[in-house]
């Protein structure tokens, strides 16, 4: 099958219902890996067993900002190309990928408390990182509130574009401003700061996290197709009634 | 496996995300059930999709 016969969505359903049981299984069992090995991975000499706080903090930051970008690139598809599953992905990745920066936010707040001594301050990374958690919201009420599918639709793409500004600001602020937030350490010029005994399981955990993302996103999408007919016969039924009457 | 000292704020952030992905879960996995019986509904009344009317032609 071409890439471009998924662009029929009866044709993409058949291969998301094909291919979800597979990606969960495989994501269950990198979970089981991934975790075992996080529980016992070694302390760090300085922040101690706490630690084991990046294993979810740091997938759900990529997380949270691979949503955004997933939604960037669907709204392209919907402005632009008008492409009938774009949409649909857009709309599914918003809740996934509020939920991943929420988890990113408490995990790190949570984190920085016994490391830094605060639950919170307003350096770029937090900052930045509480305006995408906000630009996701918004994004969900214009899906969730506008009366015709199709406007809110162009005015969440829009507004996916704009918001796309923010993720260079996420990624460099470390580097830009002075922060609290200690700067990049696995994806940087000159490889990964991190002790491999610290690395592994932490690539396992985001390799593991990204196959949830993508087996929530995938039946999400599955859903909005399921609502989109559902609405599509809601309204046949009523035009017939109409003409009935 | 010794938490140490800060054993609280670690298990939080534990259950804090499975919470959040139990939710998630759930979200996508109820939203499925109720789409599917309201499809259900709508094809046992006999109503059907202009693609489905072309196919049965």
């Amino acid at each position: 099958m071409a890439i471009v016969d998924l662009a029929n969505p009866t044709r993409f359903l058949n291969v998301v219902n094909r291919v979800l049981p597979w990606l969960a299984a495989i994501t269950l069992v990198l979970f089981a890996v991934g975790l075992y090995r996080a529980m016992n991975a070694p302390d760090d000499y300085q922040q101690g067993a706490t630690v084991k706080i990046m294993f979810l903090h740091v997938p759900a930051a990529w997380l949270g900002m691979f949503g955004w970008g997933l939604m960037t690139v669907a709204a392209l598809g919907t402005l632009v190309w008008r492409h009938p599953l774009a949409d649909v992905a857009g709309k599914a990745a918003a809740p996934i990928g509020a939920a991943f920066t929420f988890i990113c936010l408490i995990t790190g707040s949570l984190w920085g408390r016994p490391t830094w001594g605060t639950y919170w301050v307003w350096d770029a990374r937090l900052t930045s990182m509480l305006v995408l958690l906000l630009l996701y919201f918004a994004v969900l009420a214009l899906y969730w509130t506008a009366e015709e599918p199709g406007r809110g639709a162009r005015a969440a793409a829009i507004l996916s574009l704009v918001g796309a500004v923010n993720l260079p600001i996420i990624k460099f602020s470390v580097d830009w401003w002075n922060t609290l937030h200690q700067p990049a350490s696995v994806f940087r010029t000159g490889g990964p700061t991190i002790d491999p005994a610290l690395l592994a399981p932490l690539l396992i955990m985001a390799i593991a996290f990204t196959l949830l993302f993508v087996t929530l996103h995938l039946a999400a999408m599955r859903n909005e197709i399921l609502r989109r007919r559902v609405r599509a016969m809601r309204l046949m039924q009523a035009q017939e009634l109409a003409q009935v009457t | 496996m010794n938490l140490g000292p800060h054993a609280d704020f670690i298990v939080a952030a534990y259950a804090v995300t499975i919470f959040v992905v139990a939710a998630l879960l759930a979200w996508v996995l109820l939203d499925y059930a109720t789409q599917r019986r309201i499809l259900g509904d709508l094809e046992e009344r006999g109503i059907n999709r202009r693609s489905q009317r072309g196919a049965g032609r």
